[in-house]
């Protein structure tokens, strides 16, 4: 029997491996780009006060590598008496980390956005909850979109990392494959055609998302 | 913590900018050199590195060390774990290196290239004493950032058991049952590399506008 064919008879260990990397992936990335627009939110002024904290947090995020905080939730948590599973940590750490970057995305965008615009919201009424909603966010994630895609990819990448915090997923799955078949080659590069083809459908939605926001007149603003 | 816990993680300290170091110098040379090759636009070879830097790029770090580690002795090769982790970062960083500095050849002024043939310059001299400094100027910041894409990556390689600036702090705890301390030591420290690198990011660039006006 060739290698291929043990792979083929163990697919739905795969493919089990491949939902619960998605799963990870989708409700992380849910939870980053909600605290991300919640971050966007609480700097725009609403309270000064809280805005070089959130800075500071937002830039101290950016200085960590995605797994050290992973290790913070899952080992050092404990500590305070706050004991979260391999899971929950995992998509907590993701959720957190990317939360901070697509913010960082969010802000960046925001130090360019037309004054005028707000002047005018202002000038009839809208509330400051109402504007962010209604004005401010929509423009600034369509015009952030090339940059949320790369983000999207780098966060589905870092889920790789949760296999050393025990988290079963993608590449947990090739690596208990290849430990108990010896055929490491095989097993990852399925693994790696998997994240590829999740990267590369990515780019398309992103891709078609910036024809939909050109149809809409996104771009013109 | 005690004087080894905080000898074992500055020891991970070092693994981890020893390890990166290596790998951010091949990635970056490497880079060079396939950006060079696909200016020059070889049928097959073109469309090979198209392929390898799309995939590179998707591929996480993890599954590319743990592949590269696992599947070496099948070629019949014996990689040391700093060889296969090296391996793994540098394969990883030079994709997206590759494309930083294929840009900086895109946007590189006609006139200045011109302007060195009219004089007699051959292409290589033209490369090398009028494109590669300013290149270099104009790419560096890019380039650091992706240095410190790196070093957030990697953490990766303690899969394949390289004890590196994380994994030490697993080895400290599992002696002293107190994992937060030697964690925040290894967050200050991670801090400590990262935030030099962005300063130096932040001063590469406005080195960079500088010469842009």
């Amino acid at each position: 029997m060739s290698n291929w064919q043990i792979l083929w008879q163990a697919r739905d260990q795969f493919w089990s491996g491949f939902l619960s990397t998605m799963t990870i992936f989708g409700c992380a990335i849910s939870a980053a780009f909600v605290i991300g627009c919640v971050l966007l939110y609480l700097l725009e002024g609403s309270r000064p006060r809280l805005a070089v904290p959130l800075r500071v947090f937002i830039d101290g995020m950016r200085m960590l590598p995605f797994l050290i905080l992973a290790y913070l939730l899952y080992y050092g948590l404990p500590s305070f008496g706050i004991r979260l599973d391999a899971w929950w940590s995992g998509v907590g750490a993701l959720a957190v980390y990317h939360g901070c970057y697509i913010a960082e995305i969010f802000r960046g965008s925001r130090l360019t956005f037309p004054p005028g615009q707000i002047e005018a919201a202002q000038a009839h009424g809208f509330t400051r909850s109402k504007m962010f909603l209604r004005l401010i966010l929509p423009q600034i994630v369509m015009q952030t979109r090339p940059l949320l895609g790369n983000q999207l990819i780098y966060a589905l990448k870092d889920t790789a990392f949760l296999v050393i915090i025990t988290v079963q997923e993608l590449t947990a799955a090739a690596n208990s494959l290849s430990g108990t078949y010896f055929i490491p080659t095989e097993a990852f590069i399925v693994v790696i055609g998997f994240y590829w083809a999740v990267s590369i459908v990515m780019e398309v939605i992103v891709k078609q998302c910036g024809r939909f926001g050109s149809r809409r007149g996104f771009d013109n603003v | 913590m005690n004087a080894s816990a905080w000898h074992m993680l500055l020891e991970g300290a070092w693994t981890t900018l020893w390890i990166s170091g290596v790998s951010i110098a091949m990635g970056v040379t490497a880079g060079l050199i396939l950006a060079l090759i696909r200016l020059a636009r070889v049928p097959v070879i073109d469309q090979l590195l198209v392929l390898y830097i799309s995939l590179a790029r998707a591929t996480p770090l993890v599954t590319l060390a743990l592949f590269i580690f696992l599947s070496a002795p099948t070629f019949g090769l014996q990689l040391d774990r700093n060889v296969a982790g090296i391996l793994a970062l540098t394969l990883n960083t030079t994709a997206f290196n590759a494309e930083i500095w294929r840009s900086a050849f895109r946007n590189f002024s006609r006139e200045q290239r011109e302007a060195a043939m009219a004089t007699g310059m051959t292409p290589w001299i033209t490369f090398r004493r009028i494109m590669l400094p300013q290149m270099v100027i104009t790419s560096l910041p890019g380039l650091i950032n992706e240095m410190s894409f790196l070093i957030k990556g990697s953490p990766a390689i303690a899969v394949i058991g390289i004890v590196d600036l994380t994994r030490v702090t697993n080895r400290i705890s599992a002696v002293t049952y107190e994992p937060l301390p030697p964690i925040l030591v290894a967050c200050v420290l991670y801090m400590a590399i990262i935030g030099g690198l962005v300063w130096a990011q932040r001063v590469a660039e406005r080195r960079a506008n500088r010469l842009a006006v």
